[in-house]
């Protein structure tokens, strides 16, 4: 686990006068599940927006799958998948027109979606479900939709924003067993979440406070730290000081 | 902490429920709604009482925002009735609307304005203003008051759902319609916001509320679990917990997925599911957990810890689920 695939030294973003990440440093390893927790609005999606090529730094270096963020966000964008919990998929088109389209905007040849779109409908256990609108879909389904897509055109890194987010105890852990499974194939997984059970899952975890990384280890090493049972008790400490 | 307020609550229910006070402010009979040929509600009946706080749990799609939508006034029922706060909800929407405070999943801010200006908003609109009933918003309000004059559209994802919170609940509404208000919403601040609504029986304000954590269901009067339009069953939180019959062994190992997918393989293993830094495992009818440990040191896995544990709520619901998903 020792190829960088995320750099990020002295990351500052201000929007105006607010300092929405402040001086932020970290490096996450190929193949690994990172979390990156925090408090409403420490700056989480902030830093997901600039890491994937989405938003520019306003001072920093920020390398991502070996691109510069400021001169080569295109390519970052290319070579990352990115899913958040609202905008991820086009409500009104269905799951195979979804995927075409996302093929396109990933660079694809019309073969290759063609491959991937079947191999994909099969895991998902799908089949039958091609030519449904996705606002038909729950949203359990369409978030592992979602993550699928998010990885159609194979990138080392997959940026996951509340992935799971309202959705239900069962359909919540079939989503982990995904992310478990993409990450034992060496692709990196990058995630933010609320469930502090989820937490666990990960193999480090950062804990943001008001723009700044406050703690950053493995989730056992955290809790040693802060002589805590669980992440989520290490969470609360650090978040109500 | 939280047990303890939950022991008071139980407390004053059983009180109300022996002196027979109870009032009900929702009784839903046989309310059942189609989209096309989706059933989304299928024969609903249920009631709830004056200042209790009732929690609906159940997978996506199972029917929680139709029926709030239904409770509301936003919808129409196909079939069934619809009572609240003594008026029906299809013939009395009108006068329904001003008494109900809601909070849909989506959000419902006005993106350009700003905090302060949607939160006023909402108080003029229902005749009021914010100072009038500030102390029912300050324990969540705090939080995003710093930054009042930031438009919704600018704020994260968990500080709109703060704000969407305090706009439903600032006209002192008797009855508040919940829909999964803590989703997104950051851990600490969820307990907060518990507290908060555990306060709110003080000033009668009854609570339906659904959400997809199983930590907040405990903290409900009553739970009415859904599942495809259906109720499956309504009960209290301990009495739900109390449902789980097999014997719970918690399983721990370093090796997380491998132990997993070990355990799915195991024959003798019934159920197995991650629970934050452990695995809760139930067994088949005579299988012993030294079988099951001496099977995972077969298989490589060294490390790995066995105990029998409490089931909690989550661990019920799981069962309910799968069996009705089986169904
Ligand atoms: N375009 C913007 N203009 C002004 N402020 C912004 C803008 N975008 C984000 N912010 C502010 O930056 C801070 C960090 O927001 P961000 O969305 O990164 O938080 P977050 O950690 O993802 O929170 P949550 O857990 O609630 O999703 C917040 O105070 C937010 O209001
Ligand atoms: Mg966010």
């Amino acid at each position: 686990m020792n190829e960088k695939v995320i750099y990020v030294k002295n990351l500052v973003k201000k929007f105006g006068s607010f300092v929405a990440n402040d001086n932020l440093s970290f490096e996450v390893y190929a193949g690994e599940i990172f979390g990156f927790l925090g408090a409403n609005g420490a700056g989480k999606t902030t830093t997901i927006r600039i890491l994937s090529g989405l938003s520019k730094p306003t001072s920093g270096e920020v390398n991502v799958a070996g691109y510069d963020a400021y001169r080569q966000s295109e390519l970052i964008k290319k070579n990352i998948g990115y899913m958040c919990q609202k905008f991820s998929l086009y409500e009104d088109l269905t799951v195979k027109e979804n995927i075409v389209l996302y093929g396109g905007i990933y660079g694809m040849s019309k073969s290759l979606i063609g491959e991937r779109l079947v191999n994909l409908l099969e895991k998902l256990h799908f089949q039958k479900d091609e030519n449904r609108m996705i606002s038909d879909l729950p949203l359990g389904l369409r978030q592992k939709l979602a993550f699928s897509v998010a990885l159609l055109h194979e990138p080392k890194i997959v940026f996951l924003d509340e992935p799971t987010g309202g959705v239900d105890p069962i359909t919540r852990r079939q989503f982990w067993e995904t992310i478990y499974e993409t990450a034992s194939r060496g692709i990196t997984v990058f995630v933010t979440t609320h469930y502090m059970d989820e937490a666990e899952y990960c193999d480090r975890i950062s804990i943001m406070n008001e723009g700044k990384i406050v703690a950053l280890d493995t989730p056992e090493n955290l809790k040693k730290q802060y002589d805590a049972a669980s992440v989520e008790e290490v969470f609360i400490k650090i978040a109500r000081p | 902490m939280a047990l303890l307020n939950q022991g008071c609550r139980e407390k004053r229910f059983l009180q109300l429920k022996k002196n027979n006070q109870m009032k009900k402010v929702i009784e839903s009979s046989g309310v059942t709604k189609s989209f096309g040929s989706t059933q989304a509600l299928d024969d609903i009946t249920f009631s709830v009482n004056e200042s209790e706080i009732f929690g609906f749990i159940g997978p996506d799609g199972a029917g929680k925002t139709t029926l709030f939508r239904i409770i509301t006034t936003l919808l129409v029922p196909d079939k069934g009735n619809m009572k609240v706060l003594g008026m029906d909800s299809v013939s009395d929407y009108k006068e329904l609307r001003k008494n109900i405070g809601y909070m849909p999943g989506r959000f419902s801010l006005y993106q350009d304005l700003s905090v302060e200006e949607n939160l006023n908003f909402y108080a003029t609109v229902f005749g009021t203003n914010v100072e009038e009933n500030y102390e029912l918003i300050s324990d969540i309000y705090s939080h995003i008051e710093p930054f009042k004059k930031r438009l919704a559209g600018e704020l994260s994802g968990g500080m709109k759902q703060k704000l969407a919170l305090s706009c439903a609940l600032i006209h002192k509404p008797r009855l508040l319609i919940l829909d999964e208000p803590t989703t997104g919403v950051d851990a600490v601040s969820r307990s907060e916001f518990w507290d908060m609504l555990g306060k709110l029986h003080r000033y009668n304000i009854t609570i339906v509320v659904s959400t997809p954590y199983m930590d907040e269901a405990i903290r409900c009067d009553r739970v009415a679990l859904i599942q495809d339009g259906k109720l499956l069953s309504v009960d209290t939180p301990q009495n739900i917990r109390a449902g789980f019959s097999r014997k719970l062994f918690t399983v721990k190992s370093a090796e997380k997925y491998k132990l997993l997918k070990m355990l799915r393989k195991n024959q003798e293993v019934l159920t197995v599911y991650p629970f934050g830094d452990s695995m809760h495992v139930t067994l088949k009818n005579d299988s012993s957990e030294k079988s099951v440990s001496d099977c995972l040191s077969r298989e490589g896995i060294k490390d790995a810890v066995i105990r029998e544990a409490e089931a909690g709520i989550e661990d019920r619901f799981l069962e309910l689920m799968e069996n009705g998903i089986k169904a």
